[in-house]
């Protein structure tokens, strides 16, 4: 095909097309301009709650940074997408945010499978993208050279070991079996999970997956009955998960059931009733019980800000507020500690994050190179639900 | 294993079964349907929901309440997105239905919210134990509530005035017309019955699972099928194909896990539509000239 010149008509319009577009012509941010950082999470569907929940614990941090005076004296500004945990609206969503409305960095939502996809995108565009809930091994350890891709949130290959040992010191697990969803998230776990039961020489008594739209997980649990599963490792959302609790009580079938964090992300225990509180799940933190004085000072600055707020029961998930709460001051250490808003200074600025007093902990040189994820096996703790409220488990 | 593979997939056939008449009744009476039909279970289950427990009415009043709802919502899809078509001669209401029913759907998400709720009923409490596998009671009524409504149309299309009136009125409209039949009303209530019939599937299932705003729109992409594999002009064909999508269902994912299950079900699908082009009891269209 042959090349012709632009005609003037066309570059007008094309002009025009870059101005209505938002396209950065020319011209730096001036300095009063806020400093945009972006979201895409689950802000509708099963997981809403949570993409509610990161959309508050974010909100409540750049509050209490713009009255702090914002960062490099400019303030900081959420702009937040749904992405229906679907990972191509969610790449639809990384894109607009980055190119066009020219976010300083992303921040990530609950899925594995969506976050997978952001974060090649991330580091080829060199934008920071941190992740406050998403547990998949991969995101962070992404074999990236030029990794940009950071976490303040639970690690699959991590949260495997710790469902390992506490099904064993808990439920003098034997032989346990696992129902994971199957999608990355899932892989993700079946991955760990067996390297933690060969790791604690334990034989699995089976792998089942199921879809996230399945209604009747019966034909999988019976399986895992009939090989002789003593402990059930459980992996999927909250949906899902209370369709597993359901059919579990509909075989009769009562077994211990030690889950990754999905059932925080709803309300479990009325979609999966009575038998929601026998699934004991792993979490980064939980309000109920914590007497810590900044754990107190961040509810109560939660009330105010959110009047939706009244019990323990709203401020559910826990770890989806935490984790985003953390992770938004976290990147503003990182902007300060940058002195700038260009994508690779701020990445490095991850690394020269010395201490900072958080709500989950202290963190003390969370990030280096190699070293993305800010939080470890010493901070999970065991949870289960009682009256809408998640509770530590104490045994 | 096997009475668990069974009930489930009796259970899941039958509503597909049912949603499915819901296109076979409009598409006898009409020639066309209502792909709004997946929202029009979901309307049934969060109108169920928000009406008996939100609003905490009893459910005998909450029931009915859900499923004039849903007959409303098959008046309306009538009167605004298929008549004002078909009277043009436009195929256009293929795509509006579809577009009513992502309306639908949305409008849905707002007023109901995003977070799936759980539909209580005192007939899924307690499993009670059938060869060795614990079952609802609500279960055991899934099906009983297919098969019957089955019949039941069967019967209406045989053996009534109405159902005559309904068959005239597919058979030759104009002549329907000539003979005193009102044409217009006729394919109106076809529409009401069909929304109400995959309102009832909605309702019936919420208990076992969840009720949230996308509960419906897999469950109308199946049905479809279903009624396509079963011949979409047979009532009992399309009830049969129902049965026999469940079935396969629920054996494919007990035998080979859940993650073949589509695969093999849609495969099997293609495979009896190339065998059986008009469906399993469906007889080729004849076009006179």
């Amino acid at each position: 095909m042959r090349s012709r010149p632009m005609s003037p008509l066309t570059r007008r319009l094309a002009l025009g097309a870059c101005l209505l577009l938002g396209l950065p012509l020319a011209g730096a941010a001036r300095a009063e301009d806020p400093i945009r950082i972006g979201l895409v999470t689950a802000l509708s569907g099963q997981s809403a709650k949570s993409g509610e929940a990161i959309s508050r614990g974010i909100g409540l941090a750049i509050d209490e940074i713009n009255a702090g005076g914002g960062v490099l004296g400019r303030p900081l500004e959420l702009v937040a997408r749904d992405d229906e945990a679907n990972p191509s609206k969610g790449v639809l969503a990384a894109r607009e945010l980055i190119q066009r409305v020219g976010v300083v960095a992303l921040v990530g939502g609950l899925d594995t499978p969506v976050s997978m996809a952001l974060v090649p995108i991330a580091n080829q565009m060199k934008v920071p993208f941190l992740g406050p809930w998403a547990a998949g091994t991969g995101i962070t350890r992404n074999g990236a050279s030029d990794n940009y891709a950071f976490r303040v949130s639970a690690v699959d290959a991590l949260v495997d070991e710790a469902l390992v040992a506490y099904a064993v010191k808990t439920h003098g697990a034997k032989k346990p079996g696992m129902i994971l969803v199957n999608n990355a998230w899932g892989e993700s776990n079946q991955q760990g999970l067996t390297a933690a039961l060969k790791a604690a020489n334990l034989p699995a008594a089976g792998i089942e997956k199921y879809e996230a739209a399945d209604l009747d997980m019966v034909p999988q649990l019976t399986r895992l009955r009939e090989a002789g599963a003593d402990t059930l490792f459980l992996v999927g959302n909250v949906g899902p998960s209370a369709q597993v609790v359901k059919s579990l009580d509909r075989m009769g079938w009562s077994v211990p059931v030690v889950s990754h964090w999905g059932p925080a992300g709803g309300r479990f225990d009325e979609l999966a009733g009575p038998s929601a509180a026998k699934v004991h799940f792993i979490q980064t933190f939980t309000f109920a019980g914590n007497t810590s004085p900044k754990a107190l000072a961040v509810l109560d600055a939660l009330k105010k800000k959110y009047p939706a707020i009244k019990s323990m029961a709203d401020v559910t998930p826990a770890v989806g507020i935490a984790n985003a709460y953390d992770a938004t001051h976290l990147l503003a250490l990182a902007i300060k500690a940058a002195g700038s808003t260009k994508g690779p200074e701020v990445r490095d600025g991850f690394y020269k994050i010395a201490a900072y007093p958080g709500l989950i902990k202290t963190y003390d040189k969370p990030f280096a190179p190699g070293q993305h994820d800010a939080l470890g096996p010493q901070d999970y703790v065991f949870t289960r639900f009682q009256n809408g409220e998640i509770v530590a488990v104490t045994n | 294993m096997l009475t668990g593979t069974l009930i489930t997939g009796l259970g899941l056939g039958s509503m597909y079964g049912l949603v499915a008449l819901g296109f076979h009744i409009t598409y006898a009476v009409s020639g066309t349907v209502n792909f709004a039909q997946g929202s029009a279970v979901t309307l049934g289950a969060v109108l169920g929901y928000t009406l008996g427990v939100t609003l905490g009415w009893p459910m005998p009043v909450a029931i009915p309440g859900a499923l004039l709802g849903c007959a409303l919502l098959g008046l309306t899809v009538e009167r605004l997105l298929v008549r004002p078509f078909v009277e043009k001669g436009s195929d256009a209401w293929l795509l509006a239905t579809v577009a009513g029913g992502i309306v639908l759907d949305n409008a849905m998400l707002f007023t109901f919210g995003k977070e799936p709720r759980s539909l209580p009923s005192s007939l899924a409490v307690s499993p009670v134990e059938i060869l060795g596998t614990g079952i609802y009671p609500l279960q055991l009524l899934i099906p009983v509530v297919g098969l019957t409504v089955a019949v039941a149309i069967q019967t209406l299309f045989r053996r009534t005035d109405l159902g005559r009136v309904l068959l005239a009125v597919a058979q030759n409209a104009d002549a329907a017309r000539l003979m005193g039949i009102d044409v217009r009303r006729t394919v109106a209530c076809a529409f009401a019955l069909s929304a109400l019939l995959a309102g009832a599937a909605g309702l019936l299932i919420a208990p076992l699972f969840s009720v949230s705003a996308e509960m419906g729109a897999l469950f109308g992409i199946k049905a479809f099928a279903v009624a396509i594999l079963g011949g979409i002009g047979s009532a009992t064909g399309v009830v049969l194909a129902g049965l026999l999508y469940g079935l396969v269902e629920a054996g494919v994912t007990a035998t080979l896990g859940s993650t073949y299950t589509q695969l093999v079900v849609f495969s099997v699908i293609i495979l009896a539509l190339a065998l059986r082009p008009d469906g399993l009891l469906g007889r080729a269209a004849i076009n006179k000239v």
